[in-house]
Formats: structure tokens, sequence, C-alpha cells
């Protein structure tokens, strides 16, 4: 690239002219989301996380609610314990019909799409509704930790010193709780205080998933702190609230953000493991890992009743699947090794 | 190590006095961080740096030169020593003291993939200076005054909206001259400004560096490791070995007569672009490795690796004196003058 550099003012840089979009974007940016849009990863992700983001939008239509009904409480259809498979009548309480019924099943009847869990759930109108919990759950948890965690990491690495000291060996203190264990004991303690719900969990999510973006973000700043242009801009004479805010944070963000997006569906994950264990969502409540625990007791007999598990287990590893891409998509676009020189 | 150096020139100004500057880095072990040593990057050196010169500042890598640098210009808080600048002493200025003082005194950088911020584009980065000093209040003065800049340092200014990546190292590091010239200072600190551009692009910008001077009246302390660069631009060098200045002279008296045993070995390491000299040329081969900064040798620190070493060498430090007119050296072998 120097080797072009024969007179100083002969520099058309690549020969190429900013588009508006660009000049608006910033050239950083638009290159970021360029990056996004035309890595084919990251458009499957993207497409998958638009399907989902549909889905939640339009669960009135897509399972309506019966009138007065809590719209996340699963409807039931009886209470007997053996599941019903895909195509079955429904034939107590149905719901009210959406619009679209007759023209795309064909049915003049409400009919159990992806069957029932035992206690006569209805899993599909569970996978739609429960799109919204996990869209909730995964994105409220992942930024209260982001910001939590971003506030600590800064705030340790800008003090440094004892500051410093104290907030990551509190750090370290919540990172030798096993992570699993510690939730469900947090969740467990704070039910009485909360109510049963899901709130209960996500707070104990919450309270444990701060570190990871402490720790990262800290170490981040404290690498970019020791770059020459941080020094510059001390050479300069910014004020270190300046070189913070300007000249340190923006570069140093960008990990946290993948971590992030990460985050988010193994978030979803980890929730709705507690639902399946039980500490979750209560029995009933529009949530995937709620779903699969029906399945706990048909664990032996799943070559007959596989509905119960593959269809919430699908759409959970799709969600999970398109935040990760998402993520990987992220990671790859903000690598600097990505893009040539920088 | 606490030589004066003689302000003894009459029609020339010092701009720079250094007395004695001393960076130690200390090293920390152990849960309750035990203060256990202490790295001697800087230790104790002395020199002047007169108006409108070229200081240039050479040694191996590990010697000291650029943490003396970012000393001298308080990236690093001196552990000892004078600063004079201005009639003011850097070391002992507060931080609003020193922010403002900085107008004066400004840096251009080794690494020119690393010393702009990637997310700013150049007019912001350029600007930065006369935003923080309230010297270009408006945004359309700063953007006025920084296309004067990048002309001054032969950019164009359309670019100014384009961000770091987009340019060469060479346009780089004129970007950050441009920043560094923003603030009309006095002195620059160059810290080895071209060791990391390709040879073709080096002259470019030394060139620029040249024209500048006498374009602006500005003072250089020129950091390199690199020798025949340092004796072109330069007006008098200054040998730096393991925190230490070894020997300090004008340009042509270093490099024809050097006196300190170190520099004579520096300097028959630089190839001669002639094939029938370098034939015959003999080379100084030092022996051994630089010794730890942490523990230094006792007495002379070059006294482990120098082929003259006498027993005295071993055993007292030198001390760093006038041996001729504006010649200084820190040898026992050489004598001082009378």
């Amino acid at each position: 690239m120097t080797g072009k550099e024969t007179t100083p003012q002969s520099e058309i840089i690549g020969g190429r002219t900013i588009s508006k979009l660009e000049a608006w974007l910033g050239t950083d940016t638009y290159r970021m989301l360029k990056g996004l849009v035309t890595n084919p990863i990251s458009v499957i992700g993207l497409l998958l996380l638009a399907m989902f983001v549909f889905i939640a939008a339009a669960a009135p239509i897509l399972a309506p609610v019966a009138p007065g009904a809590d719209p996340y409480h699963i409807p039931r259809d009886g209470y007997g314990s053996v599941p019903k498979p895909p195509g079955a009548d429904w034939t107590h309480r149905q719901p009210p019909m959406p619009f679209w019924w007759k023209a795309v099943t064909g049915h003049d009847q409400w009919i159990h799409l992806m069957g029932t869990a035992s206690g006569q759930w209805d899993i599909y109108y569970g996978v739609i509704w429960g799109t919204r919990t996990a869209l909730f759950v995964g994105l409220s948890i992942t930024l209260v930790g982001a910001v939590v965690g971003i506030a600590i990491g800064a705030i340790s690495a800008y003090y440094g010193g004892w500051v410093d000291m104290v907030l990551m060996r509190i750090t370290d203190v919540f990172m030798a709780f096993p992570f699993m264990l510690a939730a469900m004991t947090l969740s467990a303690v704070l039910t009485p205080v909360l109510g049963k719900g899901i709130f209960p969990p996500i707070v104990a999510l919450m309270a444990f998933g701060w570190m990871g973006f402490a720790r990262l973000l800290r170490s981040d700043i404290l690498s970019i702190r020791e770059r020459e242009y941080v020094l510059a801009a001390k050479v300069i004479g910014v004020r270190d609230s300046r070189i913070m805010f300007k000249h340190i944070l923006p570069n140093a963000i960008f990990p946290s953000l993948v971590l992030g997006s990460m985050r988010i569906g193994s978030y979803v994950i980890t929730f709705a493991s507690l639902s399946f264990l039980g500490i979750g969502a209560e029995v009933g409540f529009a949530d995937w890992g709620q779903l699969l625990s029906f399945a706990r007791a048909w664990m032996t007999q799943l070559t007959e009743y596989w509905y119960i598990v593959i269809y919430p287990g699908t759409i959970l590893v799709l969600f999970v699947l398109s935040w990760n891409l998402v993520g990987d998509a992220l990671r790859d676009v903000l690598d600097p090794r990505m893009q040539g020189s920088r | 190590m606490t030589s004066e150096v003689p302000m003894e020139s009459k029609q020339k100004e010092v701009v720079l006095h250094v007395e004695g500057l001393k960076k130690y880095f200390p090293i920390r072990r152990g849960v309750f961080q035990r203060h256990v040593g202490d790295v001697k990057a800087v230790d104790g050196v002395s020199f002047d740096v007169y108006r409108g010169e070229t200081l240039g500042l050479v040694g191996e890598s590990g010697c000291g030169k650029t943490t003396t640098g970012r000393t001298i210009i308080r990236l690093y808080e001196p552990t000892a020593g004078k600063v004079l600048f201005q009639g003011r002493d850097l070391a002992k200025l507060s931080g609003s003291e020193m922010r403002s003082t900085r107008k004066h005194i400004q840096m251009i950088f080794q690494d020119p993939y690393a010393s702009l911020n990637p997310r700013m584009s150049v007019l912001n980065i350029v600007g930065e200076p006369l935003e923080v000093h309230k010297i270009a209040s408006t945004r359309a003065k700063r953007r006025e005054r920084v296309a004067e800049l990048l002309e001054l340092v032969g950019l164009n200014p359309e670019f100014m909206r384009r961000y770091p990546h987009e340019f060469s190292g060479g346009q780089r590091q004129r970007i950050g001259l441009a920043r560094a010239l923003a603030l009309n200072p006095d002195l620059i600190v160059c810290d080895e400004p071209i060791s990391a551009l390709d040879v073709s692009i080096q002259a470019q910008v030394v060139n620029l560096l040249e024209d500048l001077q006498e374009q602006l009246g500005l003072t250089y302390l020129f950091i390199a490791h690199d020798l025949s660069m340092v004796r072109h631009i330069s007006d008098r060098v200054a040998v730096m070995y393991l925190g230490k200045i070894v020997e300090l002279a004008d340009r042509e008296t270093l490099y024809n007569r050097p006196l300190h045993p170190y520099t004579e070995a520096l300097l028959s390491a630089v190839p001669v672009p002639d094939p029938e000299i370098e034939k015959t040329r003999q080379r100084i081969l030092i022996e051994g490795d630089l010794p730890s900064p942490a523990n230094p040798p006792k007495g002379c620190n070059f006294s482990t690796r120098c082929r003259k070493a006498k027993p005295i060498c071993f055993e007292k430090e030198p001390e760093f004196v006038e041996v001729e007119d504006g010649h200084f050296c820190a040898c026992h072998l050489v004598p001082p003058k009378k």
C-alpha cells in the first residue's frame, strides 16, 4: 500500500467516492453494517431473528387468546396425562379461531397443530407465545448484565489501584459460584419475595450474568489504554474523561457487543433449563423450557411422543443458533485482520 | 550522575534543559505487591536542546530512549530530575498546568498504524487539539485550520472526512504530524517517527520534517536507532546505553571522532555503501547481551561488554563530563577537558 505513495499529492485512496449513506453513518459503522448484510452466515442469522421477531409480534394473530384469559397461560384441552399427537381434535374449551385458519389448514375446527403435552397443554400455542418469553428473557438479562458489567469493568479499569482490586475480587467471588447452581438457589430464594413466575429466575440470571462483561471490558480497556493514539491524546492535552469516552470506550466496547449477542441465546437456554427443572416459569406458562419439562414423564417413550420434545426443542435450537450466527458474523466484521490495514 | 551541562553557548537559546532525569519502573511481587526493585529505564540523563536544532537520540532497543522522550513530555511521571522548558520545570507541573503547556511541546509517534484512533475521521483527529485548547471555537474555523494543516504536511484537504485505515503508512505519519503541528508547538519529540515506514517513504517524511523545521522554526528531539538517518537529520547527537547518555557531540565530531568505546562499536556497525571499503573495513563486535536495567552492572554500565575495560571501570561509575568543547562523554579512559 505504501509503495503507491510516489508523490504526496497524488492520493486517490482506493479511487472511490463516498456514498451519502456512508458519509452519514461514518465509514467505520458503514463498513460494519455492510459486512453484516453481505456475510451469508449473518444473513441467515438475521433472517432467523427476523422470523422470531415476527412470530413474537404476531402472536395474537397466530394463536388468538380467549377473551379474558392470560395470554401467557397455555390453554389446555382437558386434563388427561397422555399426550395427543399433532392433528388431534380439540375437544374442550377451544380458543377463538384465527381468520387464516381455514385457508391455511383446511380444517373447520381447532386441532392441535403440534399435538398436546401431558396435561393436554397445546404445544403450538406454547411455541408461539413462548417466543415472546424467549425474546424478553434473553434481551432483558443480557441488557442488564451488559450494562452492569460494562459499568463495573470501566470503573475498574479507569480508576485502577484498590478500586480495581476490590471490584475484581467481587467479580471473582461471583464467578466462583457454579453458575447454574447459584442461579437456581437465588431464584428459589427470590420466589417468596417476587412471587412465583418468570421474574425470580430472570433476576437470578441477571445477578450472575454480568461478570463476563466486566472482565472482558476491563481487559480491553487496559490494553487499549496503552495504544499510541491514547498516548497521543494525552500529549495533546485531552482530559482523562474525554479520553475514556472518545478514545478508549468506542474501541474497547465491540468485543462486549459480540459477547452480548452470543449471550442472549445462551441465557434463553439457561432459562429453559431452569424451567425444565421446575424453578423457572410456573406450570402452564408459555415458555419453551416449560413445554420441554412436560416431556419428563415420557422420556422413555419419546419414539411415540416425539412431538413434545421436537417442536419446542427445534425452535429453541434455532433461536440460539440465530444469535450465535449474528454474534459470529459481528466478530468477523469487527476483527481488524479481516479489514486489510488499519 | 548529576553533572551539569553548562549552558556555555552565547547566541544559542536553550529550549529544553534536562538534568539528572530518572525514570524507574517499580517491580512488585506477591500478594501485597511488595516493592522488590526497579527497572532503571532512564537513570540520570542530562542534556540541552537549542532552539531550531535537531538533537538526535540514538541507542539500541531497550536502552531507554523512548522512555526518555515519554518522561520529558510527562506521559510517564519522572522519578527524579528536572525538565526545564520555557523556564518551568515540567516535572513539577500540576495536571492542568501541564495540559496547557502541552500546546508548546508535542510528540509524533513510532507506529503510524497505532497512533491514530481508528474510529475518528482525519478532521476529528487533527481538529481535536484545536477543540480541547479552544483555539478554533467553531466547526467551520476548525475545518479551515485542519485543511491548512493537511496542506502543510502534503495531504489533500479533501480527505479530511476519511478514516485512518484508508491511508498508507506514510500518509498516516503525515496526519500524525499535522495533529502535532495544530497547536504551533516550539518543540516536537519525534519518537522513532520513521522506523515503521518503508525506506522510500522514510526519505519523504524526513524531508518533510526538515522543510517544516525551516518554515516554522521548529526544534526536534529526534529519537531513532537508524544511525545514518540520525546523521542526516541531526545537528547534534546523543548516544544512550542502558538508561544513560554515554556520549553527546555535534554530528560531525561524533561520527568522525567518537570517543566512547560504545559509540565506536555502534558506528562500526553502520554499513558503508562502497564495496571496496566495506571489504576491508574493521568492525568492532560487541560481545554478550545488554545487561538487565533492573540490575545494572557495578561501575560503568558498559564495562561488561567493553573491549577496553580497565579495573577502574568495574568499580567506579564514570561521570558525564565535557571532554572537548561541546563534546560530552562518560568514560574513564577519556581524559576530561583541562
